[in-house]
């Protein structure tokens, strides 16, 4: 046996281990008419892992999001979150969701905002109002509770749509693009929170196109044309294509990638 | 050469619309040609129940091109025009004759006391000694022509902003992502369909509310009927436009489709909801009518407001918009799963 990790190996432990196991994706396939958009994914992700998916627009990162959440089902291949097969209506009241867009009311106030997803998810009265204060904080959105969201900058509506994702605290994170339009410092404060969450056990599934992210994730799957070409720590992807930075790790992992 | 830019840019893009495209060539001639048969059906003959009728008056009524049916008794007559078979009963005893006329649509009471007054004269002078007394079944005569299309208007005004508004805002839900958003929850799709009937229908009771009072208390529109099925028929019927309008609303990218559902979907039914009579259409042509939530509420509002139909006369028209809703309501339901396959 010379290969540690081969695909068999890894699909048949994932049953035994399936307890620290969050995310298991397994030849997964989806054409949208006759393109194909990803074509034979796998992946697994750990229990606390932040786990990121690098790559360019249009290489199939919101898709693989929305499959693993269950907005959308695969053509082929199986994908087990927490344990459960998507796609699970329970399943959703343990996911964390921040799209690429900001899904926001305009008319209502941020708290409104926060309060009608909670609610959806279950959240009442005296905890509801817990929630939404200890997460305005945390987004330090807490000055700006009562505007209504359409007077909102473009960063504040990412900062409140990351609010409204961890308002009932998740297991499992997914982020899809979350600090596009944020500065650097709230960026900063951002993964900083990302990492304490971590380490209470919240699995993070981040997609992203910025290299200084990517270095901040445990592992990477490097996304292309619809293909993973690459899985593993950034220092072992910079180390396995011989680059210095994770900028030129992905340009010589692309680069591989074409067919 | 701006312009030129501009002019090309509006071309580009109308080219590319297809549906926008065919919506501004073939939509007018489709309406054109609906109002054509709408409009071009011949015109109503009224029909005139008549009771122990001197042979040569009826024969007079008839050639006026008047629909004519004897009746045995005046009991049996009166119940005909009562139930809306005839326009007008025609009594007649010993030198004295009475004409009733039901009264509710002024378009018709007209035609009747044409035709009477055309076969008066065609008689001699010596018969015209004949001269039917006059009474209305319903309005006393005083049925305008506002109360007999004013309240098919009511429920009209009410379908098309409700369907607009409900329509706009599903489809807001869905171009903003938000509609993404709600569906990333364990929120189930028929529960989002619910909420937005709960929630719009809470201001489709408001709205129904204050067109039929302004209607009945400020512009006196005619009510024989009771107010609370009124507002009951309204109610299902702005039930109707709301899962419609948001049924549709799953068919437009953007607020300009929509909008064009207005000539494709709201202005037929206009057709068909009795301000023009549906009595002289042909048949293919009503059982059209027969498919459009509207036909049935304008019928239901004209039956409550003019001739104080009860629920008993009603509950079919019910029935029918209540059916309508449940049916779009479940096609959103499946037409969610383009969302969400769960």
């Amino acid at each position: 046996m010379s290969s540690v990790l081969s695909p068999s190996s890894s699909s048949s432990s994932s049953s035994s281990s399936s307890v620290h196991l969050s995310l298991d994706v397994a030849g997964v396939s989806r054409s949208f008419g006759k393109r194909p958009v990803l074509e034979n994914i796998s992946l697994s992700v750990g229990r606390g892992e932040i786990f990121g998916l690098l790559g360019p627009s249009g290489s199939g990162k919101t898709t693989l999001v929305r499959l693993v959440i269950g907005l959308d089902v695969p053509d082929r291949g199986d994908i087990r979150l927490l344990g459960e097969r998507v796609p699970s209506l329970s399943l959703l009241r343990r996911i964390g969701y921040m799209a690429q867009s900001d899904a926001l009311y305009g008319e209502l106030t941020g708290r409104e905002n926060i309060a009608f997803f909670a609610a959806l998810l279950g959240l009442r009265g005296r905890e509801l109002k817990r929630r939404i204060e200890e997460k305005a904080e945390l987004v330090q959105l807490s000055d700006h509770l009562h505007k209504p969201v359409r007077l909102y900058s473009g960063g504040m509506k990412r900062r409140l749509s990351l609010a409204v994702a961890l308002v009932h605290e998740p297991e499992l994170l997914v982020l899809d693009e979350p600090t596009v339009g944020i500065d650097p410092v709230l960026r900063k404060s951002i993964w900083e929170e990302l990492d304490r969450l971590r380490v209470r056990g919240v699995t993070i599934l981040v997609t992203t196109h910025v290299m200084d992210e990517a270095e901040k994730c445990d592992r990477l799957a490097m996304i292309r044309d619809g293909r993973v070409t690459a899985v593993g720590t950034p220092d072992e992807l910079k180390a396995a294509s011989g680059s210095s930075t994770m900028e030129d790790a992905f340009v010589a992992y692309g680069k591989g990638g074409r067919p | 050469m701006r312009i030129r830019a501009l002019t090309v840019r509006i071309i580009r893009q109308f080219l590319k619309d297809r549906r926008t495209l065919a919506l501004l060539l073939i939509a007018p001639l489709l309406l054109l040609t609906l109002m054509k048969f709408v409009l071009d059906s011949p015109p109503v003959s009224p029909k005139i129940g008549t009771v122990h009728l001197p042979r040569e008056i009826a024969a007079a009524l008839g050639q006026t091109g008047a629909d004519m049916a004897s009746y045995g008794d005046s009991g049996e007559a009166m119940e005909a025009l009562r139930g809306g078979k005839l326009d007008a009963v025609l009594v007649a005893a010993d030198a004295h004759a009475e004409l009733v006329l039901e009264g509710s649509n002024p378009a018709r009471s007209r035609a009747v006391l044409a035709v009477v007054q055309q076969a008066m004269q065609a008689l001699n002078p010596a018969a015209g000694q004949l001269r039917p007394s006059i009474r209305y079944l319903r309005g006393n005569g005083g049925t305008d022509t506002f109360d007999y299309y004013g309240c098919v208007l009511v429920g009209f005004i009410s379908f098309f902003f409700v369907f607009l508004v409900a329509g706009v805002s599903f489809l807001r839900e869905r171009t903003t992502g938000t509609l993404q958003r709600l569906l990333a929850t364990p929120l189930r799709r028929g529960e989002v369909v619910a909420g937005y009937l709960l929630g719009f229908g809470l201001f489709t009771i408001v709205q129904a509310t204050l067109i039929i009072g302004f209607a009945i208390g400020v512009l006196g529109i005619a009510l024989e009927g009771s107010v609370a099925l009124v507002l009951l028929m309204n109610l299902l019927l702005a039930l109707a436009a709301l899962t419609l309008g948001t049924l549709l609303s799953a068919y437009a990218q953007n607020e300009f489709q929509m909008f064009q559902f207005i000539p494709l979907v709201v202005v037929p039914q206009i057709f068909f909801c009795g301000l023009v009579d549906l009595d002289a259409m042909p048949t293919w042509l009503r059982t059209i009518g027969n498919i459009l939530p509207l036909y049935y509420g304008a019928d239901a509002l004209r039956g409550i407001m003019l001739r104080a139909a009860g629920w008993k006369d009603v509950w079919p028209d019910a029935l029918a918009l209540a059916g309508f809703s449940a049916l779009f309501a479940g096609l959103n339901v499946l037409a969610l799963r383009k969302h969400r396959r769960i």
